[in-house]
């Protein structure tokens, strides 16, 4: 049993593999999301990259078709599922505690388990490179695409079991967080006092929560279409294509908002702490973003005007896209009211945070103009959504991603990233990433196809692909400079304050790095800023009691277990059915050593 | 009795509501959304189907409504036994609760006939749309039944050691009761929608 005791905050206990591996602590396990999150996208940029590499120059010959569907589709679903979604989970794992003011989540062990689940799926999916080549059928995976005639070996199997375990591991975690965000708020800790990244992160929960189990039925059926002899999306034998569709887009489109809102909230935390005043319309932005996520739910279908949806939900839907641009431009102007009038401080975060505003504010841009019926038509499968995705999810997501690495750097290893690195960082990545993606929607507009592997000399779209090639390797450049910044900061000192930005929020009135419990007394808030109203308030820190008794759940090894069960069941399926049926013993097994163990 | 539960883990919350509580609350929401998909897909593929059987061919109302009514029964029986667990009858609680595991049982025995029955009849997963999307809707809800019935089995077994299922006994029933009853309404809408309506 781990037990906190005395008033040394900072015993640093032996770290072993063992503890890492059955670590029921939030921080620990934002780590590993941390860490897998970025080796993933990582791997979704090399992937990028010979895309990018083929595309160079006309007639490329770098990969054939075949593997560059393959490359198109993992480069997706390794950035959305296995990057971006893993990094912003590890910033909600490490700081949702820290920042409501409890000294872990509500349930830590499946907490534990949904990274374990996590990692299981992300290999799985990603060992299909291996195992008989992998998914090609986008990561939307359209039918008939996505059946046996049209993909005839197993990385379909791979994308739907992949996905449903991923999924899994997502239920779990939103779950876990939007009990822990409702219920173990410290005392004073008001709804309407949440910082705001913890609302956003409410609303991606809710958004996975209710979204996850319409693609779940999707890929179940996806699986039994393939595997089990039914005709869900087979029109010969009267299925429908396009119920595929609507269930993929009703969970898809509120991923995009899953993918987003993190950064959204990322860059409300460190606005207001580098403009040196609080955040501008608290409440207005609260709701925009709950209103982003109520309306996120009515406008799948416009990702499928082409379809021929009809007259009648051709305009709703393109009315709730257009009412979904409302809340999101209240936003902006709330980062922009935050900046007006402070003194601001430009560091590293700050760069990435105003960058945000205003590339997030293009893809937003572009994406209204899709929301239009006819000029869809138009830029239906062209690269000018290619670019339109990449504002919103690099110079939106990424970008915000990156803002929060080097606010909470200090917070989380009590070391600063290096500043004059960093610059270089961003300068790198702002200007690469602007030449990759902006050409894009020049070429989309002059006709270019997504997803073609190569193109003929005489189309006018040298120029413009040669351009991207190039930003796209000064983004893998600007990454990097961003590692040799990480490694080379690991090795200094720590140096870091308590709360060394003067910022806010309640994760910087502990130590540079929290100790194991978080808080040694748990805080009182007092108002919306709770480290800026005591500050003015002249209300000191509570000292410690000289004698500490704090309950720390101990560490298990069942969430291990159970997800290593998970992953046998997802192998089974696309292996031998005799290891599902180990999966489902070592599950059943797991779940009751995992009631009958003492958590006191 | 209010100190020893406070030493056992109803620990302090924002809400007032169990943590555990709450998860099951949110989870069956997202089960809301699960079914609503599967129900949803059988309603759309309803009249697509190009080749017999369809539900005029294979449904018999009499039997199914008599599994319907074994699992309605079910939900009685668990109501029992969430009330004798907050008022402390462990007999009584351990009989109910027997009582809900047998007839949830009865009812994957009344699925499994109605499944082969209707196999023999000609309706498998391949057959046609009304033959995929019924199977599969069902057989997920026979696959919650199942888990159910798992769930309340360790759940008896539990209460058999000598502590039984400790000071939160009554919470836990009450949770577990949450998941049952979800699962039993979940089959009267499909009862209703699937078999009743024509
Ligand atoms: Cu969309």
């Amino acid at each position: 049993m781990a037990t906190a005791t005395g008033t040394l905050p900072q015993v640093q206990e032996e770290t072993t593999i063992w503890t890492w591996l059955t670590t029921v602590d939030h921080k620990k396990i934002g780590t590993m999301y941390g860490i897998s999150g970025f080796a993933f996208f990582l791997l979704a940029g090399l992937e990028a990259l010979i895309i990018r590499t083929q595309l160079a120059v006309p007639n490329g010959a770098v990969v054939d078709a075949d593997r560059y569907n393959q490359l198109f589709t993992m480069h997706a679903l390794t950035m959305i599922f296995l990057g971006i979604m893993p990094l912003g989970a590890a910033f909600f794992n490490y700081f949702l505690p820290l920042m409501i003011g409890a000294r872990d989540v509500a349930f830590p062990r499946l907490n534990a388990l949904s990274y374990w689940v996590f990692l299981g799926g992300a290999l799985l999916l990603t060992s299909s490179f291996i195992f008989g080549g992998a998914p090609d059928g986008g990561w939307f995976a359209y039918a008939p695409l996505s059946d046996e005639e049209f993909s005839p070996g197993a990385g379909l199997d791979f994308y739907a079991i992949g996905l449903l375990i991923l999924g899994t591991s997502s239920l779990m975690a939103s779950l876990n967080f939007a009990v822990t965000v409702f219920n173990m708020r410290a005392p004073g800790m008001s709804m309407m006092r949440l910082p705001v990244f913890i609302w956003m992160m409410l609303v991606v929960n809710f958004l996975l929560i209710l979204s996850l189990p319409v693609i779940t039925v999707a890929l179940v059926q996806l699986v039994f279409d393939r595997n089990f002899t039914t005709n869900f999306f087979t029109p010969a034998e009267g299925g429908d294509p396009i119920l595929w569709q609507h269930l993929f887009w009703v969970f898809a489109h509120p991923e995009v908002y899953v993918l987003i809102l993190p950064s959204m909230g990322i860059v409300s935390e460190v606005l207001p702490v580098f403009s040196r005043k609080p955040l501008f319309g608290y409440a207005a932005i609260v709701f925009a973003g709950v209103a982003i996520g109520v309306l996120g739910f009515a406008v799948w279908s416009h990702h499928m005007f082409t379809t021929g949806l009809g007259t009648v939900p051709q305009i709703v839907f393109t009315a709730s896209t257009m009412a979904i641009a409302v809340p999101t431009g209240i936003k902006i102007f709330n980062w922009m009211g935050t900046l007006y009038g402070g003194s601001i401080h430009f560091n590293t975060a700050m760069y990435f945070a105003v960058s945000f505003i205003a590339l997030f504010t293009i893809g937003g841009i572009s994406g209204v103009m899709h929301a239009s019926p006819p000029v869809d038509s138009q830029q239906q499968d062209t690269y000018f959504i290619v670019a339109h995705i990449h504002y919103v999810l690099f110079g939106g997501a990424i970008v915000g991603i990156f803002s929060g690495l080097y606010y909470w750097f200090p917070k989380m290893t009590g070391r600063f990233l290096d500043e004059r690195l960093g610059k270089i960082h961003f300068w790198l990545m702002f200007i690469g990433m602007n030449i990759t993606f902006f050409p894009m929607h020049f070429l989309g507009l002059s006709g270019m196809p997504r997803r073609i592997y190569t193109y003929d000399a005489d189309l006018g779209w040298e120029t413009w692909n040669m351009v991207a090639t190039i930003g796209s390797y000064m983004l893998a450049l600007s990454i990097i400079v961003f590692l040799v910044n990480f490694f080379w900061t690991m090795r200094k000192e720590p140096t870091a304050t308590d709360n060394p930005w003067d910022a806010p929020t309640l994760e910087w009135a502990t130590s540079s790095p929290p100790p194991e419990h978080d808080f040694d007394v748990i805080p009182e808030v007092r108002d919306r800023d709770p480290l800026w109203y005591d500050r003015d308030h002249g209300i000191e820190k509570v000292e410690p009691p000289s004698e500490m008794h704090i309950h720390l759940p101990p560490p298990s090894y069942f969430p291990l277990l159970i997800g290593l069960g998970v992953l046998l069941l997802g192998v089974g399926v696309l292996s031998h059915l005799a290891l599902t049926a180990l999966g489902v013993v070592i599950v059943i097994y797991s779940i009751w050593g995992w009631a009958l163990e003492p958590t006191e | 009795m209010e100190a020893t539960e406070a030493a056992h883990g109803e620990h302090h919350t924002s809400l007032g509501v169990d943590n555990r509580m709450l998860l099951m609350w949110i989870f069956l929401a997202s089960e809301c959304l699960f079914f609503g998909s599967l129900i949803s897909t059988y309603l759309i593929y309803k009249g697509e189907s190009l080749v017999r059987p369809l539900p005029d061919d294979v449904f018999d109302i009499p039997l199914t409504s008599l599994s319907t009514f074994v699992l309605l029964v079910s939900s009685f029986t668990m109501v029992l036994a969430v009330y004798a667990a907050h008022h402390n009858f462990p007999k009584m609680m351990k009989l109910s609760l027997l009582s809900t595991i047998l007839l949830g049982l009865v009812f994957l025995g009344f699925q499994v006939y109605e499944f082969r029955l209707f196999g023999s009849e000609g309706l498998n997963l391949s057959t046609n749309q009304f033959g995929a999307s019924f199977f599969v809707l069902t057989g997920f809800h026979g696959v919650h039944v199942g888990v159910g019935v798992l769930y309340l089995g360790s759940m008896l077994i539990g209460s058999m050691r000598r502590n039984g299922l400790g000071p939160s006994g009554g919470l836990y029933m009450e949770i577990a009761g949450l998941y049952w009853h979800f699962v039993d309404i979940v089959w009267i809408v499909i009862f209703t929608v699937i078999y009743l309506i024509p």
